[in-house]
C-alpha cells in the first residue's frame, strides 16, 4: 500500500515536470529570499554592534558643559572648562582606572615636501591608543616620554599618509609641517575604514602638551576619555572623577559644568538601535514570507483544481477517499520539502556569496530564520495542497468528473 | 442481478426542483446486454449514475447482487464500484501523460495484488479489448480515439466486474471506430459480462439484446430482441 502511494506520488510529480518545477521554484525563491534577507540584516546588526564595541570598553567620557554667557546657553561641550591640569588630577588621584586619554583637536593645513592637505590634528596621551582601539601598522604610538617633553612627533593615519607621501610609502622619520611647525612622523596607524569628516584614517595624533604649546596656545582639552579597570570599578571611578572635577571647578555642585557619560549609556543606545533593526528585519521577513506563502498557495490551488477530474476518475474506479487524500498530502509534503531543502541550500549559498561582491555588506545566517521560512512555506504548501484535494475528494465522482 | 424498485431522483437547485427519475422499476439479469436510450434530459444519465453507484436515489431501492446499494456510505460505494462495476466513459477519462498499462492498472491501486499480477492482468485485459501489443507503453495522449476507448474498456475489465457500464462510449468516435468499439462490447457480452449501455443513438442501441427507452424520467418502452 505504501509502495503504491509512493509510486503514485513520484509518477504524478514526474508526469508533470513543468507544474512540479514551478511549484518547487516558488517555494525555493520564497525560502531563499527570506533566509538571505534575514542574514544580510543580521550581518548589518552584528557590524553595528562590532563598531560600537570598537569604540572601546569600560569607557568613561568626560565632556565640558555648556558655555554660559548671561542667560544664553551654548551647546553641550561648547565650553572650555576642562584643562590639562584636570587630566593630570584624574591621572594621579582617581582609583580603579587604567588609562586616561584627553583629546583636543582642530583642523590644520599640513605640508610635507611637495604635498599638502587639510586634516584633523588630535592632541592626546599615550593611553589613547588603548582607549580608542587604535592599532599601529608601522613605528610606535605616542609615549609618555613624548608627552612630558612636549616632543614634536606625530602618528598619522593611512589616508593622511597617502595624501602627503603617496600610497605604500614608509613615512617613518619624515618631516611634516603642521601650522608651520616641524613634526617627525613616528608611527602609522592600521586602517579602520570609514569616511567623511571624522574619518579615523585621515588624522594626525600628536602629544597633548605639544598641541597646547605649539598649536592652540591654550590649556583646554575638548574631552577626556577614561578607561576603568573593569566593569565593576566603572561606577567607583566615575564617582571619583566627579569629585575631583568638582573640587577643581565649581562651588555649587548642582551646577556642574561638565558631563560624564559611560559605556553603559552607549550600550543602551546601541540596544535601542538593534531593537529597531530587529523589528525592521522581522517585518521584511514577515512580508516576504507572506508574499512567498501566497505564491505557494496559488500554485497549489491551481494544481489541485486542475486535477479535480483526475480525482473524480480515481473515485469512480473505486479508490477510497482516504487514499486520494493521502496521495495529495504526500505530493504536497514532497514538493514543499524538496523545494524547502533547495531553498535553504540556495539561501545559505547566497548568504555566503553576497559579502564577496560587496565589502560593505556582511551576512550572518540565522537558524531561526531557516526554521521559520521552511516551516511557514511547508505549512502553507501542505495546507493548500491538501485542503482543496480533500474538498475535491468529498465531491461525488460525477461532479468531479464534470468539473471544468 | 440488478433490481430497481420505484427509483426516484429529484435535483434541487435553489427553489427549482427537477424530477430526473420518476418511479422507475426494472430488472436486469446476468449476461444481458441492455441499452438505455433516450433524448438528452430524459434521465438516462441519472439512471446510469445510480446504477453505477456513483450517486444515490432520492427514494426507491436498488439491489445489486442482492445488496441494497442506496443505503451505502461513500467508502462502501467506492468498494462496490471497485469490485462490481467497470465504467466506460464518453470522454474516455484516461490519466493524461500516463502509459496505457498504468492507466489500465489504476483500479488495482491500494489492493493486495503484486505488481507482477497487476501487469499480467492489465496486459490480458488490453489484449481482450483488442489493443495492439506495441502500444502498451505509449502515453495516453498519443493514442487515437478508438485506441483510448479500448484502453478504457480494458480498465473497466481489470477488476473482473459483474457489470460494465458504458456511458455514450461512441459519442466522441467516428462511425468506423464506433463499430469496432461496439463489437468489442458485444464480444464481452458473449463472454459472459453484463453490459449496460447508455446512448441517444438508436444505431448504437441496436447492438444490445434489450432496449429500454427512457423519456421524462420514466420508462417508455422495454423491448427485447
Amino acid at each position: 500500500m505504501f509502495s503504491d502511494l509512493f509510486n503514485e506520488t513520484i509518477w504524478s510529480l514526474m508526469g508533470n515536470k513543468v507544474r512540479s518545477g514551478l511549484t518547487i521554484l516558488g517555494i525555493v525563491i520564497s525560502i531563499a529570499s527570506v533566509i538571505t534577507m534575514v542574514s544580510i540584516g543580521q550581518g548589518a546588526q552584528k557590524s553595528i554592534e562590532d563598531r560600537i564595541q570598537s569604540i572601546g570598553s569600560n569607557l568613561i567620557m568626560i565632556s565640558p558643559g555648556a558655555q554660559k554667557s548671561g542667560i544664553l546657553m551654548g551647546g553641550q561641550g561648547g565650553a572650555q572648562t576642562l584643562t590639562v591640569s584636570d587630566v593630570e588630577a584624574i591621572q594621579n588621584e582617581a582609583q580603579g582606572i587604567s588609562g586616561v586619554a584627553p583629546e583636543v583637536s582642530n583642523r590644520y593645513q599640513i605640508t610635507a615636501k611637495e604635498n599638502n592637505t587639510n586634516t584633523r590634528v588630535v592632541g592626546t596621551s599615550s593611553d589613547y591608543a588603548e582607549v580608542r582601539n587604535i592599532e599601529i601598522d608601522l613605528g610606535t604610538f605616542l609615549s609618555d616620554q613624548h608627552a612630558k617633553k612636549s616632543s614634536k612627533v606625530a602618528v598619522i593615519g593611512p589616508t593622511t599618509r597617502n595624501d602627503l607621501f603617496g600610497e605604500g610609502i614608509d613615512p617613518l622619520g619624515k618631516v611634516i609641517k603642521i601650522n608651520n611647525v616641524d613634526f617627525e612622523v613616528i608611527g602609522l596607524t592600521v586602517s579602520k575604514g570609514g569616511s567623511g569628516f571624522n574619518n579615523a584614517d585621515d588624522v594626525i595624533y600628536i602629544p597633548l602638551n605639544t598641541f597646547g604649546h605649539f598649536l592652540s596656545n591654550s590649556e583646554y582639552v575638548s574631552s577626556i576619555n577614561v578607561v576603568a579597570e573593569s566593569q565593576d570599578t566603572m561606577f567607583l571611578a566615575q564617582e571619583q572623577i566627579t569629585e575631583i572635577l568638582r573640587r577643581h571647578k565649581i562651588e555649587d555642585p548642582t551646577k556642574a559644568n561638565f558631563s560624564i557619560t559611560n559605556q553603559t549609556d552607549i550600550i543602551s543606545t546601541a540596544s535601542d538601535i538593534t531593537g529597531t533593526m530587529t523589528l525592521l528585519l522581522s517585518s521584511i521577513a514577515g512580508i516576504s514570507l507572506l508574499v512567498g506563502g501566497i505564491g505557494i498557495m496559488n500554485m497549489m490551488l491551481t494544481t489541485v483544481t486542475e486535477r479535480t477530474r483526475e480525482i473524480g476518475l480515481r473515485k469512480a474506479v473505486g479508490i477510497k477517499k482516504a487514499y486520494i487524500n493521502l496521495q495529495f498530502l504526500t505530493e504536497a509534503v514532497m514538493l514543499t520539502f524538496i523545494g524547502g531543502a533547495m531553498g535553504v541550500f540556495l539561501g545559505w549559498i547566497a548568504s555566503l556569496i553576497i559579502p564577496k561582491f560587496s565589502e560593505s555588506l556582511s551576512t550572518e545566517i540565522s537558524l531561526s530564520s531557516i526554521f521559520l521560512a521552511f516551516g511557514v512555506s511547508a505549512g502553507v504548501g501542505v495546507v493548500f495542497g491538501f485542503y482543496p484535494a480533500r474538498r475535491a475528494a468529498n465531491l461525488s465522482p460525477i461532479e468531479a468528473l464534470r468539473y471544468e | 442481478m440488478i433490481s430497481c424498485k420505484n427509483l426516484t431522483k429529484i435535483y434541487r437547485n435553489g427553489e427549482v426542483e427537477t424530477i430526473a427519475l420518476n418511479n422507475v422499476s426494472f430488472e436486469i439479469a446476468k449476461d444481458e446486454f441492455v441499452s438505455i436510450i433516450g433524448p438528452s434530459g430524459s434521465g438516462k444519465s441519472t439512471l446510469m449514475h445510480i446504477l453505477g453507484a456513483l450517486d444515490n436515489p432520492t427514494s426507491g431501492e436498488y439491489f445489486l447482487d442482492n445488496r441494497e446499494v442506496s443505503k451505502l456510505n461513500d467508502d462502501e460505494l467506492s468498494e462496490l464500484r471497485k469490485n462490481k462495476i467497470g465504467f466506460v466513459f464518453q470522454s474516455f477519462n484516461l490519466l493524461p501523460r500516463t502509459t496505457v498499462l498504468r492507466n489500465v492498472m489504476l483500479p488495482l491501486l491500494y489492493t493486495k495484488t503484486t505488481s507482477q499480477e497487476r501487469l499480467l492482468r492489465a496486459k490480458e485485459c488490453l489484449r481482450y479489448a483488442g489493443m495492439e501489443e506495441n502500444k502498451f507503453q505509449n502515453l495516453s495522449n498519443q493514442l487515437s480515439g478508438g485506441q483510448m476507448q479500448r484502453v478504457a474498456i480494458a480498465r473497466a475489465l481489470i477488476n473482473n466486474p459483474s457489470i460494465i457500464l458504458a456511458d455514450e462510449p461512441t459519442g466522441n468516435l467516428d462511425t468506423k471506430t464506433s463499430r469496432i468499439v461496439m463489437e468489442a462490447l458485444q464480444e464481452l457480452n458473449k463472454k459472459g459480462h453484463t453490459i449496460i449501455l447508455i446512448t441517444h443513438e438508436i444505431d448504437v442501441a441496436n447492438y444490445a439484446n434489450r432496449i429500454i427507452h427512457v423519456r421524462d424520467g420514466k420508462i417508455e418502452k422495454d423491448t427485447r430482441k
